[in-house]
């Protein structure tokens, strides 16, 4: 049911700083709502209203990037998918990182964002490369692992499942879940609490 | 690769199969879901026919967006009542249970759970809600989960993951007065990193957890994510037994004996196999304040702030950036820093046993002038339990206000919010920039005895001075 997800080719944009959290992302106020449409233009909302102007998400070469650069422990925080979602819909297609946190990576796998770390100072280079040359092409490949960005091609790293789900299509989880209904049902008969539960009710 | 954990065989348990991807899909034992996250995954549900495959096994309430004080509908935040609505009708359409705002049972979702007896030794449980690592302390595998999967445990009630390594955070003995639950999870965080935990589940074991209750178990496991955990946990014992004894959903008659001797079966094995032991002091840990931008970033109240130079590289950039958020001054002492607002609850400080706690040091006093402080407990059932014994008056004598059960100030997605640069001492998780609610406030993450402690000295303060000086008195 989803595309195969192998390659993500475009400009990038650098965002440094290590520790950037989903409150940054997305702030709160901001996940009142019951749809993900138009939180794209809220993306980074106090720290672009903070830097006047001199946030990358507001600076006119990296309109329309599509790779974020960003350094370690990128979404931490909350479990809020707003925070992905944002930054889908402001046109980001894939992350290059020092390393994310746990429930962030997962959000991003399984709406088709490929995230991958890469060592500090590959993730330097990167965002000195963007720095200086917005225009920079820069191509992620899933296959070969690596990244390429003018004079830089390094590897790049992932989890198998992770890689493999996005690779062949299958990052959107639920069709493959509910295949196995037969099963699911046949682990819930083994589990002493349902039994318990039913009887509780 | 660890082996004979409580982890590794509640992971077994629920194993479905393996994804063609290698990931594991594992059954859900308890999902719950409140009106942010789960909006989306009804949306998605409906744009893709399918239906709710466990209802039963699926609990709602609502708590982030839950006024404090006028909770009568419609919510005059529109947005807010749109997504009550919302959770109203999907709860409806699929046959989901649905604690309510006046029902009685409503409140923190990770606050009502456990006090019902929902959470259980050896389930796993999902929300969306990284706290999730809440439920944990009863020895559930616990994850907070994006809305795409709660989209998923609503349809298959299983997920797919990666399983996570298993480090054991081990804390022996006593912990000394003044330092509570909340102090030692700072602590741990403190040392090990806010990243430190990534890719791993915690395992809290020793002799200080031991000796811990329930209600303060649920205060160290709702912080792992903090430390960038995705679960922390608590091997289950009489403790954990005799809390869940009689509660709504607890097991009855033979079916609590047989519930028992599985809960106890489940813990981790002596000769158990961890990828990773730290082990920790517990006499070593003082009262802990936070002082900048994330839960790492904290010290022992009579500390000073933390200068660049005694910060390892890494650390650095961060700080800097604090003391410029925080308009703190490195090298200068955190106690006698002023403080705007004294904020007691959330999931991660707002249960009867804190509320017990705070009211200690409240009782009889009276907080400094131009502070702004106010209580909110977890859960209806707090609010009515706290009433019981009187402890609202207490609060409310020392100038503190009482409120109704939700998030409140937590993260402010309701109109408990900080102004402007306001300081804000805090028995919640999260001290990230914007996060009580305005984009320049301030947040300083301590527990609700200090929280009192702050708000009758007007400023941050030592717990421990109280104690002594009520002891002469
Ligand atoms: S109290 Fe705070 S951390 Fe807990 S669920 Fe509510 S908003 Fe999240």
């Amino acid at each position: 049911m989803s595309s195969e997800v192998k390659a993500v080719t475009g400009r990038g944009i650098p965002l440094i700083g290590n520790d950037i959290d989903t409150d940054r992302i997305i702030p709160a106020r901001f996940l009142r709502c019951v749809t993900f449409d138009g939180l794209g233009e809220q993306a980074f909302a106090d720290d672009r209203t903070q830097t006047k102007g001199e946030h990358p998400f507001d600076q006119p070469q990296y309109q329309g990037a599509n790779i974020l650069v960003v350094n370690g422990n990128f979404g931490c925080g909350s479990s809020r998918e707003h925070a992905p979602q944002a930054l889908s819909k402001w046109g980001i297609q894939a992350i290059v990182g020092e390393s994310f946190a746990e429930i962030f990576f997962g959000n991003c796998v399984v709406m088709g964002i490929p995230c991958v770390t890469a060592s500090a100072e590959i993730v330097g280079q990167l965002q000195t490369i963007l720095k200086n040359n917005p225009q920079t092409s820069i191509t992620l490949d899933l296959d070969a692992m690596q990244v390429h960005c003018g004079d830089t091609l390094a590897p790049v790293f992932m989890g198998e499942g992770s890689r493999q789900t996005l690779m062949t299509g299958t990052w959107d989880s639920c069709g493959q879940l509910i295949a196995q209904i037969d099963q699911v049902q046949a682990t819930a008969r083994q589990l002493p609490y349902m039994d318990w539960a039913t009887r509780v009710a | 690769m660890s082996a004979l954990t409580l982890f590794d065989k509640v992971w077994d348990f629920h194993t479905v199969g393996t994804l063609p991807s290698g990931q594991t899909q594992l059954f859900i034992g308890l999902h719950l879901i409140h009106e942010v996250t789960s909006p989306q995954a009804f949306a998605m549900l409906r744009e893709r026919g399918l239906d709710v495959l466990f209802p039963e096994r699926t609990v709602a309430t609502v708590d982030h967006i839950v006024p404090t004080e006028n909770q009568a509908r419609p919510f005059a935040d529109v947005l807010a009542e749109e997504m009550m609505q919302s959770l109203e009708k999907s709860c409806k359409d699929y046959g989901i249970r649905f604690y309510n705002v006046g029902s009685g049972n409503q409140g923190i979702v990770h606050v009502i759970a456990p006090e019902q007896g929902l959470t259980q030794p050896g389930m796993t449980v999902a929300c969306g809600d990284s706290h999730t690592s809440t439920h944990g302390a009863f020895g559930a595998i616990a994850f907070g989960i994006g809305t795409s999967q709660v989209r998923d445990v609503l349809a298959s009630q299983t997920l797919a993951l990666s399983k996570l390594k298993v480090r054991k955070i081990e804390v022996n003995g006593k912990l000394p007065p003044g330092v509570y639950a909340k102090d030692v999870i700072l602590h741990i965080i403190r040392i090990l990193g806010v990243k430190g935990g990534v890719g791993y589940a915690y395992e809290f074991a020793g002799t200080t957890f031991e000796q811990m209750s329930m209600e303060e178990r649920m205060t160290v496991c709702n912080m792992s994510i903090e430390g960038g955990a995705r679960c922390g946990y608590i091997n289950p014992d009489s403790v954990t037994f005799e809390y869940l004894k009689g509660r709504d959903f607890a097991p009855k008659g033979e079916d609590w004996d047989k519930a028992v001797e599985w809960w106890t079966s489940i813990r981790s094995e002596e000769d158990a196999v961890y990828d990773d032991v730290i082990t920790f002091d517990a006499t070593e840990i003082a009262p802990t304040v936070t002082w900048g931008i994330t839960p790492g970033q904290g010290i022992a109240v009579d500390e000073a702030i933390p200068t660049t130079d005694t910060l390892p590289e890494s650390e650095k950039a961060i700080a800097i950036e604090a003391y410029s958020y925080m308009h703190l001054t490195p090298g200068a002492p955190i106690q006698g820093t002023k403080v705007d607002v004294c904020f007691i609850g959330s999931c991660t400080n707002g249960r009867i046993s804190d509320l017990r706690e705070a009211a200690k040091f409240a009782q009889g006093k009276r907080i400094a002038q131009g502070v702004k402080a106010f209580v909110v407990p977890g859960s209806e059932r707090v609010k009515q339990q706290a009433e019981a014994e009187g402890l609202d008056k207490i609060f409310v004598d020392a100038g503190f206000e009482w409120r109704e059960a939700g998030c409140s100030m937590c993260l402010a997605m309701n109109p408990d919010k900080l102004q402007g640069s306001q300081l804000s001492a805090s028995s919640s998780n999260r001290n990230f920039k914007g996060r009580q609610g305005s984009s320049t406030g301030r947040t300083l993450l301590m527990s609700p005895a200090m929280v009192v402690a702050a708000a009758i000295k007007g400023e941050v303060a030592d717990v421990r001075e109280l104690m002594l000086q009520e002891a002469v008195l």
